[in-house]
């Protein structure tokens, strides 16, 4: 028999990126700057605790929500590091990974025919997530001149006021914007005034290298309309364990938590153990980790720079946005790169709205292999000028 | 502050060129140049050596950690000894060290037969050392802060959200 596809999984397209992986396979000593993962091992200590939990057997299911000891570090965490105050017992849910807990927040909010507004671009899952829960998407685009930020006249322009939710990502992947705690106020403002819920994946928080990372949710009548996604995958090195959680109002996170105990029942017991660790002990490691990245956020900007592309001041992440040169559209410029030289881009269009005619750089990649990198780059440019 | 930042950059890699650690650290080429010059003009950076994987060639060194036990007098000293024993080329470092024993030797030679002549006949000898105990090295997993070996392939897809 042939399946009969549901409307809903037809309505998603394959993904921008799949050709891409088909030339890199085909080529050999293909350097990837198109991984949007740390190129670091989880913490040693994180390590030890998941196999520990290994070996004296712990691996049945947790309680539907997490394990109550991490519910309570993940809320003394995110009380001490983001001026987030959640109750363990009926706000926090532990997830596998922060895209499930983005899924579940679709699925729990968004009914057929809720518009939801995505501030673009931004990462690529929201917006099928959307369209499986049967919701419309309405992207509101975010410009290069206004440093990728979400600003209230963007929004208008969208028609977000109509909107039902609003999707947040900052620091944001693909641009590594970072939104500041002043222009975020008018962003809470007209989220309470259109009476919009807003999802916030604050999943690189702690990867921000100007200042304090600001959760939309600290604002004054914001915390009762937010949900916060985070997670270990970025900040932890830990993208193999999955888990993330969210935070939000009891009766909110109850929602999430019927669909999450029906179809994944816990979050990874073994990851549990790891993140209760990384919590505990590991914040020496993850503060090494950021200062590496910066050191690469620098020297990668800085050659773009000199290489003669316009590059976006990235305060964020693990990403920079380059722009490609007027010639090429992204798509072009990132499949010429890597089939003369090697080198995996992701072309900026996947992330939807106002990332055409960039690329994503992610320097989650070791210095030897960004600066080989970026002199093909060079020479591919300066070919093709 | 950047005396640490480029120290901190070149032991991680002495190859950096002043303008990738510039780019690094937000500093001035210029100025980078100029503080490595400052760094070993004052005896900071004493060298800048290849950390080398000898299980990878076909010649391997044989190297030795030796510990040395020695009697001060009142004419001789730690400096003194170690001044006579870090001449010899064959010796790759020596440092006084708290503990059951003295100095720690490392040794380097061609064969197992050269390292242990040069031990009995050049540093048994010396008149202030008791004793010495040679420990062969086997295999070397990490030098310099470098893991050693082949590591492991970065599996991770070539895209990934």
């Amino acid at each position: 028999m042939s399946f009969e596809l549901s409307d809903r999984v037809q309505a998603v397209p394959p993904s921008g990126i799949r050709r891409f992986f088909e030339i890199a396979d085909e080529r050999d000593e293909v350097i990837s700057l198109g991984v949007g993962e740390p190129d670091f091992a989880t913490p040693w200590a994180a390590r030890d605790a998941a196999i520990a939990s290994l070996e004296q057997g712990k691996t049945s299911y947790t309680a539907n929500r997490g394990k109550t000891d991490l519910r309570e570090a993940i809320a003394d965490y995110v009380a001490d590091r983001f001026d987030l105050g959640y109750d363990p017992d009926e706000e926090i849910i532990v997830t596998a990974g922060a895209s499930e807990a983005v899924d579940l927040a679709f699925r729990a909010f968004v009914d057929p025919g809720d518009t939801v507004a995505i501030a673009q671009p931004s990462y690529i899952s929201y917006e099928p997530g959307v369209i499986f829960a049967g919701g419309e998407v309405l992207p509101v685009p975010t410009r290069e001149e206004d440093d990728f930020r979400l600003t209230v006249e963007g929004l208008e322009e969208a028609g977000a006021d109509e909107a039902d939710v609003l999707v947040l990502c900052y620091p944001n992947n693909p641009t590594g914007a970072i939104m500041p705690a002043e222009d975020l106020e008018p962003i809470a403002e007209f989220a309470r005034e259109h009476d919009l819920l807003v999802l916030s994946d604050e999943i690189y928080a702690e990867l921000t290298y100007d200042g304090e990372h600001t959760s939309i949710a600290t604002f004054e009548g914001m915390r009762e309309r937010t949900i916060v996604f985070n997670g270990f995958s970025k900040a932890h090195a830990m993208t193999g364990l999955r888990l993330g959680y969210a935070l939000g109002p009891a009766d909110a996170i109850g929602a999430m938590n019927k669909i999450h105990q029906y179809t994944m029942l816990s979050a990874p017991t073994t990851a549990q153990y790891a993140a209760l660790e990384a919590l505990d002990s590991c914040e020496d490691d993850v503060q090494e980790m950021v200062d590496q990245y910066d050191r690469r956020r620098q020297f990668v900007l800085s050659r773009f720079r000199e290489i003669g592309m316009d590059v976006f001041e990235a305060k964020g992440a693990f990403y920079c946005f380059p722009e490609v040169p007027e010639s090429f559209t992204a798509e072009e410029f990132a499949e010429e790169v890597l089939r003369e030289q090697g080198v995996a881009v992701v072309p900026g269009d996947v992330f939807g709205t106002g990332g055409e005619g960039h690329l994503r750089i992610s320097y989650a990649t070791g210095l030897e292999d960004l600066r080989e990198a970026l002199n093909r780059i060079e020479a591919f440019v300066a070919d093709n000028a | 502050m950047s005396e640490r930042e480029v120290l901190e950059s070149l032991r991680e890699n002495a190859r950096y060129s002043a303008a990738d650690i510039a780019r690094m650290t937000d500093l001035e080429e210029a100025e980078v140049e100029a503080t490595i010059e400052e760094l070993e003009a004052a005896g900071v950076v004493r060298g800048y050596q290849a950390v080398v994987d000898w299980d990878k060639l076909a010649d391997e060194r044989v190297r030795a950690e030796v510990e040395l036990n020695v009697t001060l007098d009142r004419e001789t000293g730690y400096d003194d000894i170690a001044e006579r024993l870090a001449r010899f080329p064959e010796v790759k470092a020596l440092r006084l060290i708290s503990g059951d024993y003295d100095f720690d030797m490392e040794v380097e030679g061609d064969s197992i037969r050269e390292v242990s002549q040069f031990i009995s006949e050049k540093v048994a000898p010396v008149p202030e050392i008791t004793q010495t105990v040679t420990h062969y090295v086997m295999t070397s997993y990490k030098e310099n802060g470098i893991e050693l070996g082949d590591g492991e392939d970065d599996d991770r897809l070539s895209f990934s959200p």
